[in-house]
């Protein structure tokens, strides 16, 4: 009797959590303005409308600037923190890195408003870059957990071999822990881009007049016979995100194999 | 010793208080095989890394070929290194990892391929170079890190506990091969390892180090026959500790009282003295030295009787403990099983004998 208990808890569970999703593509691709059931028919209109809309297309463009430029900054400095983490003993080290981390729980809402006044109060003008430094602070703190463990399955011993043969400290590291690291590198590049692309709030707060397709999106809400297209829009970001997700952790699960370690954490 | 390679001068190392390398003074000779042996934590793998040019030192002086290593780096320096764990690069292939060192000799590819092929049949991989890393077993990822060492040519090779990732079988089949392949090559090896067989096997000399200082740099024969001090006598081997009294003593000549032996005369001229443990003076026998007698059998130096305490059968020896008559002290003996010699069982009286000459006298 327990079992099944379990297994109808189970089932709710992913219903509530995948329900809400599982209908997008369903209303994008029904051929009414009006989001209800009954399901009236099938089109791909939607799609095709999505295509037409020139303010979409910069909204889109902004967006992918900004989760690339997010993308590279973020691993950047999560290469950093990682490998500093593992490989040096310094006063304050888990003090620092829990400080570094704590991006990961703060409130979004928070982050952006505090970046809002201190960018204004210093006189910068806000656009795309205001919102690439509001990502790169939130996207960090997910770079450098899957950077650690890229970090931590690397035998310490390899670099030092290196060295030993005649590499100077700094080719070692581009000979041996870069190509060792490099599927976490582009697992956290993915999963940084993906954040980007998705994320609200701070852009919200910090886009100025060029929106980001979040933004964009949100604002599109209130015309309601633009609902269907909003929504064929969002089935697309959901597959894309999906898809870069899966290829983020086929490389982090690939990295953990090929230092030869066994697989500790990840997100998926 | 032959002409001196590594000189270290009153090497000493400080990981902020804690002292690792207590001033070591030593020479390592051209084509000697060296091993620092010692429990963990004493320093030997600080000493070998310092020597590479990992660790830099607080004081005191690393020469190499004459040469003075304090400004020169560890890619730099004439020696090359077996780690613990073997360190193979684990993206490249086996002929990539063994060719390695030489990415910046600028060789053509033939020569290259052939110098690779080489250092594969010195280590006996020959025509193992395009496997990955990762399909090898563990003795042949520590051939494979002997010979991208090896493919340098360095003056000397340093082994950070090569062997002990190994089981059994093939740790003694490796040993052997190590052996062979210094005598091939003929450069330095310098051997860190804690397993006392392994070094008595395998040195020329060897330095038992304790506490980040060496406590005695002799060959396995003296270190094990002479040992210097009871810490390096209870390391090196087994060794029977029986607390004894110096009755008399006259020039060469000394009285003992030992513990469950009884009385007998020592000579101080031809037979191994040490410093005498915490525990004060005492006597050493090796387990060897003493002999069980069986029936017939009449003793060749002194005899006492004593009782079976404990027996541990291995095949091809039986190791006795034997409690001594007065009750106190329990003695361990190792006998061969030889052909139709029966194993004594336990609390069966057992006849033993030993021999004077055979003592080692700590005070």
């Amino acid at each position: 009797m327990k079992g099944i208990w379990l297994r109808v808890y189970a089932v709710l569970y992913l219903v509530f959590l995948y329900a809400p999703i599982i209908l997008l593509p369903l209303f994008a691709f029904n051929d009414s303005t009006i989001i209800a059931f009954p399901l009236t028919g099938f089109t791909t209109n939607w799609f095709v409308e999505l295509t037409k809309i020139e303010a979409m297309h910069a909204a889109v463009l902004n967006s992918l600037f900004i989760a690339i430029t997010t993308a590279v900054f973020a691993t950047l400095l999560g290469i950093c923190a990682a490998r500093a983490n593992n490989r040096y003993r310094f006063p304050g080290q888990r003090g620092i890195m829990g400080m570094v981390m704590l991006p990961l729980v703060l409130p979004e809402i928070i982050v952006a408003v505090s970046l809002l006044v201190v960018l204004l109060q210093l006189g910068f003008s806000l656009g795309s870059w205001s919102v690439i430094l509001g990502h790169v602070l939130i996207c960090t703190p997910f770079s450098i957990a899957i950077l650690n463990s890229a970090f931590q399955n690397l035998d310490r011993s390899l670099e030092e071999a290196a060295i030993d043969l005649g590499e100077t400290p700094f080719s070692s590291f581009r000979l041996i822990t870069l190509p060792l690291v490099m599927p976490g590198i582009i697992s956290s590049m993915l999963i940084s881009f993906t954040i980007s692309l998705d994320e609200f709030i701070i852009a919200f707060f910090l886009t100025g007049n060029e929106p980001t397709l979040p933004v964009y999106l949100w604002a599109q809400l209130r015309f309601p016979q633009k609902l269907p297209v909003v929504l064929a829009l969002g089935t697309l970001l959901v597959a894309l995100s999906i898809i870069l997700l899966t290829c983020a952790e086929f490389f982090r699960r690939r990295g953990v194999a090929r230092a030869g370690k066994s697989d500790t954490g990840g997100f998926l | 010793m032959t002409q001196p390679i590594i000189d270290l001068r009153d090497v000493q190392k400080f990981y902020g208080d804690y002292h690792a390398l207590r001033g070591i003074t030593a020479t390592i000779g051209q084509g000697e095989f060296f091993s620092l042996l010692g429990p963990s934590g004493c320093g030997k793998t600080t000493l070998l890394r310092t020597i590479a040019g990992f660790e830099d030192l607080s004081s005191g002086t690393v020469l190499i070929g004459g040469q003075d290593m304090a400004r020169v780096p560890a890619n730099q320096r004439p020696t090359n290194m077996v780690f613990q764990s073997y360190a193979i690069f684990p993206h490249l292939s086996v002929a990539q990892n063994v060719g390695f060192g030489l990415r910046r000799a600028g060789l053509d590819k033939a020569t290259l391929a052939a110098r690779v092929e080489e250092a594969l049949e010195m280590v006996g991989l020959s025509g193992y170079g395009k496997r990955s890393a990762h399909a090898l077993s563990g003795g042949q990822r520590q051939r494979v890190a002997l010979a991208r060492a090896l493919i340098l040519k360095p003056k000397v090779l340093l082994l950070d506990e090569p062997l002990s990732a190994l089981d059994k079988k093939l740790r003694e089949q490796m040993q052997v091969e190590l052996i062979r392949l210094q005598r091939l090559v003929g450069i330095t090896f310098i051997l860190v390892t804690h397993d006392q067989e392994e070094a008595l096997v395998m040195s020329d000399r060897i330095a038992v180090m304790f506490d980040g200082q060496i406590a005695q740099l002799d060959d396995p024969e003296t270190l094990y026959r002479r040992p210097k001090t009871h810490r390096v006598a209870d390391f090196i081997g087994m060794m029977n500790f029986l607390p004894a009294r110096i009755l008399s003593e006259d020039g060469e000549r000394a009285t003992l009282e030992i513990s469950g032996l009884g009385r007998t005369e020592f000579d101080l001229g031809t037979c191994p003295t040490a410093t005498a443990g915490p525990d004060g003076t005492a006597v050493g026998l090796r387990p060897e030295t003493l002999t069980l007698l069986f029936d017939g059998q009449t003793a060749t130096g002194r005899q006492v009787i004593g009782t079976v305490e404990e027996v541990v059968y291995y095949g091809d020896m039986t190791y006795y403990d034997i409690r001594l008559p007065d009750g106190d002290q329990v003695v361990r003996v190792s006998m061969r099983n030889l052909f139709g010699r029966p194993v004594l069982e336990i609390g069966a009286p057992a006849r033993l004998s030993w021999d004077p000459g055979a003592l080692v006298l700590f005070r």
